[in-house]
């Protein structure tokens, strides 16, 4: 199958998750994907779970999530053979990716400075949660911590209520895939010009760019703007209405003159509707008016009201769960969802890639490796070992 | 100078295709932005604005994601503006375009015909639910989306319980999500066409982004857990011990981690080490888990003691995260992000001199030629009508 990544070798220093989310999606365009990685220090995303440590580092759904498709290799960078290995690797590749804290790379001989010596047109992307210079490079972060310094926790949220830190996979996810896209421009400018790019990305500044829209109120006139719920500032209705469900919503936006009178087509045509006739005045009796479109929802399920309203030009779609996604009829036909196999936790249900290519389509190309699965095949491969050195370097833990 | 060799034909509003644009714009691809005349970009009339003065020459949000393009006033439904488009078509790479599915297949400019004008043309669409499925037709705005993609059912996260409803993301970042997974894929078909890695030549594709897609895969990890355990995960995030949000001095927020002893330890030094954290219950991640709102009472107890500033350097420095809830205010203060380049000045000829955010992805052997403001209204269209020797 043609891929657009067709013989770009990856090297995948990626923990946690936006990291290995990256390669993740470098692996899906069609990259190998070789993930280094050490029983001696598993990737937290193999040994924590939400309740603490897990006994089977192979049983973990969310190392799952972000690991599809890849190789893995066992190399215990903190040996000297290891990391010269590790070196020999990159030697042979494209993209070298890492999430450490900032000097990690540089205390392991592995940063961009060493690395380029043996591969000069290397692409190397470092992602850190401040970056990899300035004061605050060492400081720890988390997906919470950039986005609150990203901006977007002060504006998410009801704004009445305190400001919301997201979920906890959001930030990472976003970060993550910035570095996909970075990876491509930095690939783009090799193809033009043969030069290799070191890229060192900050989360908090990639989450701040994706609502750079919203500072401009700042840059203009000194002001902060504040968390508004599911509101607009001009547009009425724009909310979320209980259905007939279980914790079942729908949301409603009404945009122009015509999405309202499909709205009050939709609704059968009620008296009240002749009290709403311009934007302005449903923007200035909004509650008054949420609370009759709350009324003609109740009895209705979220799936039924939202083709009733879309039959008539309303964007209405329900807030789905999500056990609804993995089951929709839209997300079923355009393949968003598929099912892949694993030894360990079976068959399950997954999420692809979000671009449909028609020459060169996305594929999972296989399921989350098993820790160290590929070693054998790669060092054989890439770098020529035989066997009996192989078993030498796993004695001594270097290859662990 | 480097830049992106690449001409790309912008066909789109707001905010999903625009910021697809910018992306490739910011590394020096020539944009040419197709505007409905004497109208232009539904951005021009959302702000916000200077004194909150309506402009369409200085809405904040177009100012922001129309940065180094051009800007032609051509309108593809006349004989002339068609012709226009085409010749534009046949000297361009790509084509971004928003339209629901179908609309520019009617106006003979689907993606077949296109295809035949220009082989090697990669055309990206960015619509709410993409160009095939039973949804594809729907209309969706940024909350609907949000809530479509499941992001919002899990929003406002720890909610106090489930009458409290699901909420969307900030901004228009859903949308923000759909223009970033355009970009990618539409650098991914260039540089298969351009030979990929072997220079084996490709050719054009059509890139089909649904907006909801690119959201939904994002939320993978949370969504994952229906899989788990057959259970929706929802907004209400009680009994998880994995960081609080605290209230400090001056009515300020901010965020710690409290997922595991080694976090807690840091953030207990930098409150002084109080005795009740050395002893049962708080000495344990189980027993912080089992009292976590009184847990949550006393850290902020101690952060509405030092400000916003104080704690996030205090606990950082004792090893643990910790991160300080930024305004925009914050943001354009917080001397990391200038230290790194993360604001640009550009000087506009409407709105002045502002500072923008900078394009976070800075390769280190890029040359980018000086940022270029957002085009006036049709500000381009005799250059570019020029270009193609079609000077009305």
């Amino acid at each position: 199958m043609k891929a657009a990544l067709n013989g770009i070798r990856v090297i995948d220093f990626g923990h946690v998750m936006a990291g290995p989310w990256c390669t993740m999606q470098l692996a899906s365009l069609g990259a190998e994907v070789i993930k280094i990685e050490t029983r001696a220090r598993p990737d937290e995303q193999r040994a924590q779970h939400g309740k603490g440590a897990v006994a089977n580092l192979e049983a973990n759904s969310n190392f799952f999530e972000i690991n599809l498709g890849k190789k893995s290799v066992s190399l215990n960078l903190t040996t000297e053979e290891g990391r010269a290995l590790a070196k020999q690797l990159v030697a042979t590749a494209d993209i070298v990716l890492e999430n450490m804290r900032p000097g990690v790379m540089a205390k392991l001989g592995l940063d961009y400075v060493e690395l380029v010596k043996v591969k000069p047109d290397l692409i190397m992307l470092s992602l850190s949660g401040f970056g990899a210079t300035g004061k605050l490079r060492r400081y720890a972060a988390y997906n919470p911590c950039f986005t609150s310094v990203g901006g977007t926790s002060h504006l998410t949220g009801y704004a009445e209520k305190k400001p919301n830190t997201m979920t906890n996979s959001g930030g990472d996810a976003r970060a993550g895939t910035a570095a996909v896209f970075a990876a491509m421009v930095a690939l783009k400018f090799r193809q033009e010009t043969g030069k290799g790019q070191y890229i060192d990305s900050s989360s908090s500044e990639v989450i701040n760019s994706m609502i750079g829209d919203q500072m401009m109120d700042y840059a203009m006139n000194g002001r902060s703007p504040h968390r508004h719920g599911n509101s607009h500032p001009t547009m009425a209705p724009h909310n979320v209405y209980r259905c007939s469900g279980e914790d079942e919503w729908l949301s409603i936006a009404v945009g122009n003159e015509q999405e309202w009178q499909g709205l009050v087509a939709a609704l059968g045509h009620p008296a009240w509707a002749a009290d709403f006739r311009t934007a302005p005045i449903r923007k200035a009796r909004e509650a008054e008016l949420d609370a009759l479109i709350a009324a003609w929802c109740v009895d209705k399920s979220y799936v039924e009201a939202m083709h009733l309203l879309q039959a008539q030009g309303v964007a209405a779609t329900p807030c789905f769960k999500a056990g609804d996604l993995f089951n929709d009829p839209h997300v079923l036909a355009r393949g968003q969802v598929q099912e892949v196999d694993h030894p360990v936790l079976g068959c399950r249900k997954t999420i692809t890639s979000p671009y449909r290519l028609s020459q060169t389509p996305t594929a999972i190309r296989g399921t989350a490796p098993i820790l160290g699965q590929d070693t054998d095949e790669v060092f054989t491969s890439l770098l020529g070992m035989d066997g009996q050195e192989l078993e030498r370097l796993k004695a001594a833990k270097v290859v662990y | 100078m480097d830049r992106l060799k690449a001409r790309v034909i912008e066909l789109a509003d707001f905010v999903a295709g625009p910021y697809c644009g910018k992306l490739l714009a910011d590394f020096g691809a020539d944009v040419i932005k197709i505007e409905k005349p004497g109208r232009g970009d539904d951005a021009r009339y959302i702000g916000p604005f200077k004194d909150d003065v309506p402009n369409p020459e200085a809405s904040g949000t177009f100012l922001y994601l129309n940065t180094n393009k051009r800007s032609v006033e051509l309108d593809i439904e006349t004989p002339e503006g068609k012709a226009a488009f085409i010749e534009l078509i046949k000297t361009a790479d790509v084509l971004i375009e928003d339209k629901m599915p179908g609309t520019l297949a009617k106006l003979g400019l689907g993606y077949e015909d296109l295809a035949k004008v220009n082989p090697r043309l990669v055309v990206t669409s960015i619509t709410p639910f993409g160009q095939v499925g039973p949804y594809k037709d729907y209309k969706a705005y940024h909350l609907n989306l949000y809530h479509a993609s499941g992001q919002g059912y899990l929003l406002p996260m720890w909610a106090i319980n489930l009458d409290v409803p699901p909420c969307q993301g900030p901004g228009y970042l859903g949308l923000f999500d759909g223009g970033m997974a355009g970009a990618t894929a539409t650098l991914a078909a260039l540089f298969w066409r351009d030979g990929g890695l072997n220079g084996a030549s490709g050719t054009g594709q059509h890139v089909d982004v649904s907006i909801q897609h690119a959201m939904m895969t994002l939320e993978r990890s949370q969504l994952r857990r229906f899989t788990d355990e057959g259970v929706n995960p929802n907004r209400t995030g009680k009994g998880r011990l994995l960081e609080s949000l605290v209230e400090c001095k001056g009515g300020e927020f901010a965020v710690v981690i409290l997922s595991s002893q080694q976090q807690w330890e840091g953030l207990w030094r930098a409150m002084g080490c109080p005795e009740w954290g050395a002893q049962p219950p708080f000495d344990t991640q189980k027993g912080r888990s089992d009292n976590y709102a009184e847990l949550r009472k006393r850290l902020n107890e101690w952060s509405r003691t030092v400000t916003q500033d104080e704690l996030f350097h205090a606990i950082q420095k004792e090893g643990s995260a910790a991160a300080p809830i930024l305004t925009a205010e914050g943001v354009f203060k917080l001397e990391q992000f200038r230290e790194r380049g993360h604001f640009v000045t550009i000087e506009h000829p409407v709105a002045g001199a502002l500072e923008y955010i900078a394009q976070p992805t800075r390769p280190s052997n890029v040359n980018l030629p000086p940022k270029r403001p957002a085009p006036l209204l049709g500000q381009h269209t005799r250059e570019i009508l020029a270009e193609l020797e079609m000077v009305p």
